[in-house]
């Protein structure tokens, strides 16, 4: 009972210890480099590099964490394929749900509170606001 | 809760004395306790379930009536009746017994080990699922009762205290789903791992029994499809309590929003509990048929396919909601394809049958209905799964008798014929075979009485949810009348045949004839193990050897070959 | 739970990977539906309202890239108390769990700070539907925090005294997950305005 490290359950973690350790440490740098670089990149002021450092950036970070710190790829493969699969539900989720609920209006409908919300918005370009009273009304 | 005695064998290594009855009834974490509790549970609340029902379709049939044992149906205490008897038949009903309490019992045994690997956590789900059970019941009796927005909920009726007038019963009622799926997500963690890791040596992949593999699918279908779900009602009580605007359009919010997360999990949860019905029938129709399964692997294959399928056709219960017409075309035709699968799984349970040895046992009979009801079942929703069809179908009694048709084998005939079938294994004694046989008729032909003629009264224009037709001349003609009071007589004749279920059910365990441990001389593990089994199911743990279907082989000289039988 | 009581069901391992391990991953599938359901609506709605990146505006970047920071150390630290409890060196795992701990705990009390500052501004949860969204879906995430903090302290205790080795990659596995939420959240709630 004392060492349950290594009863026949962990038979899984032989595999484990059988590949080389990464080095977590460089990960973990790359990793916070990877955090200033999403940091930086809106700094630049062009939306594509912001987008693409925002969230290239953060599926490459998500990928390194579970290959590295999470140990996927040491994994059975029916992990990968699952988790694969349930990202898969989640766009297919979005593909279904987004033509209704992205869009301001429809063939036959409108959402008025969107359209009038939006026109406003584009009648009036918004300048940050900094406090909660002053927040258009817009939403 | 009544039941034999749990016997309390010396297992595998059991060096402790017999438990109280609070560790053995209450807090036990035996798979086999935790499956009673919430068979029970579930039963019991098929009955609050069913009283709805009654109340509301003698209003429906007889308006203005009042009714015996409820009194006057008032149109908020109508819509409350409707909203309430669905959600507790689709979570408190189908889904603890078929799901929970099945899964719970058969698992383990029919892979051959001792327990579930997560005893407490399986018993954690438990008290989850009371827990939102009584704060259902609790939504029933609060200041503006029950809530009474329909199961599915929708913004802005459910959001706003203006329109559903009951606040709290309203959140009450998120707040009863939202625990009921944590309860289910913890349960279905436990049935996928067991499956996955704790098989009986020797026992492959195409080793597993039917209903192992329904099981454990329906519940990778659900923990798949919850999610959104969950994120929905904690947006929708936060609409509701806090202010917030998620499904407000006033105020930048979208009702479809709501309506789309509901069904990417609404659509899947009917196959969470379809498969496992199917996969009842599956063992029972070998057992009394002496035949092994048609095409394994093909059944198998199927309910992939469909399990993937399943999350691609959602969108079928929003047609005429004002969704984008290019994705109804998407829809109508993800939805016609997924009728394939399923009906070909109910030709190979026909072909099972073909040709085989046939008993016509009570569980025989449930599980032959199930085959032919949900077949109108399936049918009729071919029409509706065509959005042209749709726009005049939708929201009449048409799709109400098509899932009836559909959720009434899945959570009726299902149980029926699962607890008919392995009673004997779970209490040591056998049911009343004649009793059995009156019971099923009374309710299968009190069923179809009901239903055919609401299928009838929907293509006719009868909406859903209206509390007195007596409002819409058009609706009042003596046909329809005629047709809704014959339903709702007949919902009071198979009523009637229920005590004979009951009383079956209960005089059996104690005065039932003792069974042995297989007598319906079947292969798989369970029925290889006491009956009722005792702490810990095997005294010893089987190996297997084959598949579970290996009945009239050529080389045997008995008809059936159990799973751990040496060669 | 004791190995003499434990079912036997618990020490297979048919599918190849441990049971433990195992519940694991199915638990991390099943979150990435909750908050991808909640993500993707929001997505849906930020995608419609161009205009509230006027609102976004006010959400403190610094903040948010510093939270970020402290979860991926947390998130070192438990990779590392993985790699000591492989090598059976309970007491080093559970003191990395506990920086991991801290990691949490620093998250939550920055989160704290952060919100408060922001309700003082006047964007509470019923402001805008983007701020309903934003405390939603980061109150989610925190929760999760929480809740993983607290099995972590349950799951050191034990490794501790060497018992329940295992375990620690659990927990781990669940902080990554809770990680990589976040590493979405991040540029979602924070960068993308």
């Amino acid at each position: 009972m004392a060492d349950h490290a290594h009863s026949p359950s962990d038979a899984g973690h032989e595999g484990h210890d059988a590949h080389p350790h990464v080095n977590y440490w460089r990960v973990y740098w790359l990793l916070v480099g990877l955090l200033c670089v999403s940091v930086i990149g809106p700094m630049f002021g062009v939306k594509v590099v912001t987008i693409i450092t925002a969230f290239g950036v953060a599926a490459y970070k998500a990928y390194l964490v579970a290959k590295n710190f999470m140990h996927v790829n040491l994994e059975k493969p029916f992990v990968t394929y699952l988790l694969l699969t349930v990202v898969v539900f989640m766009l297919l989720f979005f593909a279904g749900t987004a033509p209704d609920v992205m869009k301001r209006e429809g063939t036959r409908w409108t959402k008025p509170e969107w359209v009038r919300a939006h026109e406003e918005a584009l009648a009036h370009p918004p300048a940050p606001v900094t406090h909660g009273e002053h927040a258009p009304a817009a939403h | 809760m009544a039941h034999a005695p749990v016997a309390h064998e010396a297992g595998h290594g059991g060096h402790h004395a017999e438990p109280g009855f609070w560790s053995k009834y209450v807090f036990s974490t035996d798979h086999k306790m935790i499956a009673m509790q919430y068979m029970f549970t579930g039963m019991a609340l098929a009955l609050v379930g069913g009283f709805m029902a009654y109340a509301f379709r003698m209003q429906n049939a007889f308006p203005g009536i009042n009714v015996p044992g409820f009194g006057m149906v008032s149109p908020n205490e109508y819509n409350a009746l409707v909203t309430n008897h669905g959600t507790i038949m689709i979570f408190w009903v189908a889904m603890p017994v078929l799901v929970a309490a099945f899964g719970n019992f058969l698992i383990p045994l029919m892979l051959g080990c001792d327990d579930m690997v997560f005893p407490r956590i399986n018993r954690l789900s438990y008290q989850v699922f009371l827990l939102s059970a009584v704060v259902l019941i609790a939504s029933l009796f609060v200041h503006g009762g029950g809530f009474a927005g329909a199961w599915t909920a929708y913004p802005p009726l459910s959001a706003k205290p203006q329109y559903s007038l009951t606040p709290l019963g309203s959140s009450l009622w998120v707040v009863a789903v939202a625990l009921e799926f944590v309860a289910f997500l913890l349960g279905g963690i436990n049935f996928v791992t067991t499956a996955m890791n704790s098989r009986a040596p020797g026992m492959k992949m195409y080793d597993i029994p039917m209903v192992v593999w329904m099981i454990v699918i329906a519940s990778i279908l659900f923990m798949a499809s919850v999610g959104p779900l969950i994120a929905g009602a904690v947006m929708l009580f936060m609409d509701q309590n806090i202010g917030t605007a998620f499904f407000d359009p006033d105020r930048g919010g979208d009702p479809i929003l709501w309506q789309h997360l509901f069904w990417f999990f609404g659509h899947p949860e009917v196959y969470v509990v379809l498969l496992p019905a199917t996969g009842i029938v599956a063992e029972i129709i070998t057992v009394f048929s002496r035949k092994k399964l048609f095409a394994y692997k093909t059944v198998l294959y199927t309910v992939f396919g469909t399990g993937v399928l399943s999350f691609t056709v959602w969108a079928h219960h929003q047609f005429i909601a004002g969704i984008d017409p290019r994705m109804a075309n998407v829809f109508t035709i993800t939805t016609l394809l997924i009728s394939v699968p399923i009906a070909e799984m109910m030709f190979v349970y026909v072909a099972t049958l073909y040709g085989g040895s046939i008993t016509l046992s009570t569980p025989m009979l449930w599980a032959l209905s199930f085959i032919a009801t949900f077949l109108i079942g399936g049918v009729t929703g071919i029409f509706l799964g065509a959005s042209g069809a749709d726009i005049f179908l939708h929201d009449t009694y048409f799709v109400l008798a098509h899932f009836h048709y559909t959720f009434f084998p899945i959570a009726i005939i299902g149980t029926y014929a699962g607890v008919t079938f392995w009673y004997p294994k779970m209490f040591g004694r056998m049911l009343n075979e004649t009793l059995g046989k009156i019971h099923f008729w009374g309710t299968f032909l009190g069923f179809n009485g009901i239903f055919i003629p609401l299928f009838l009264t929907g293509v006719a224009g009868d909406h859903r949810r209206i509390w007195s037709y007596g409002l819409f001349p058009e609706q009042s003609t003596q046909l329809l009348v005629d047709l809704r009071v014959f339903a709702t007589c007949s919902m009071l004749f198979m009523l009637a045949f229920q005590p004979i279920f009951i009383f079956n059910f209960f005089w059996s365990l104690r005065r039932g004839e003792k069974a042995g441990p297989n007598p319906w001389r079947a292969n798989t593990l369970e029925w290889q193990a006491p009956s009722p089994p005792p702490h810990g199911n095997f005294a010893e743990l089987p190996r297997v050897y084959r598949g579970p279907y290996e009945y009239s082989h050529p080389d045997r000289k008995e008809d059936y070959w159990p799973q751990n039988a040496p060669a | 739970m004791s190995a003499a009581t434990r079912p036997i069901a618990n020490t297979r391992s048919a599918a190849g990977v441990p049971t433990g391990r195992l519940a694991v991953w199915w638990v991390v599938a099943s979150e990435v539906v909750i908050f991808g359901g909640l993500l993707g609506s929001y997505l849906m709605h930020r995608l419609a309202h161009d205009q509230w990146s006027v609102q976004a505006a006010n959400t403190n970047t610094w903040i948010g890239a510093f939270n970020t920071l402290v979860l991926l150390s947390s998130s070192l630290a438990a990779v590392l108390g993985h790699q000591a409890a492989l090598r059976g060196d309970g007491p080093k795992a559970a003191r990395q769990l506990y920086l991991t701990m801290l990691g949490g705990a620093t998250f939550v009390v920055v989160k704290a700070f952060e919100w408060t500052h922001e309700i003082h501004e006047g964007f509470t949860i019923t402001s805008n539907t983007f701020w309903s969204f934003y405390y939603t879906a980061a109150g989610l995430h925190a929760l999760h925090v929480i809740g993983g903090v607290i099995i972590m302290a349950f799951v050191a205790a034990e490794a501790k005294k060497n018992l329940e080795l295992h375990r620690v990659e659990l927990i781990g596995i669940y902080w990554h997950f809770v990680d990589i939420v976040w590493i979405f959240l991040f540029p979602l709630l924070y960068i993308a305005k």
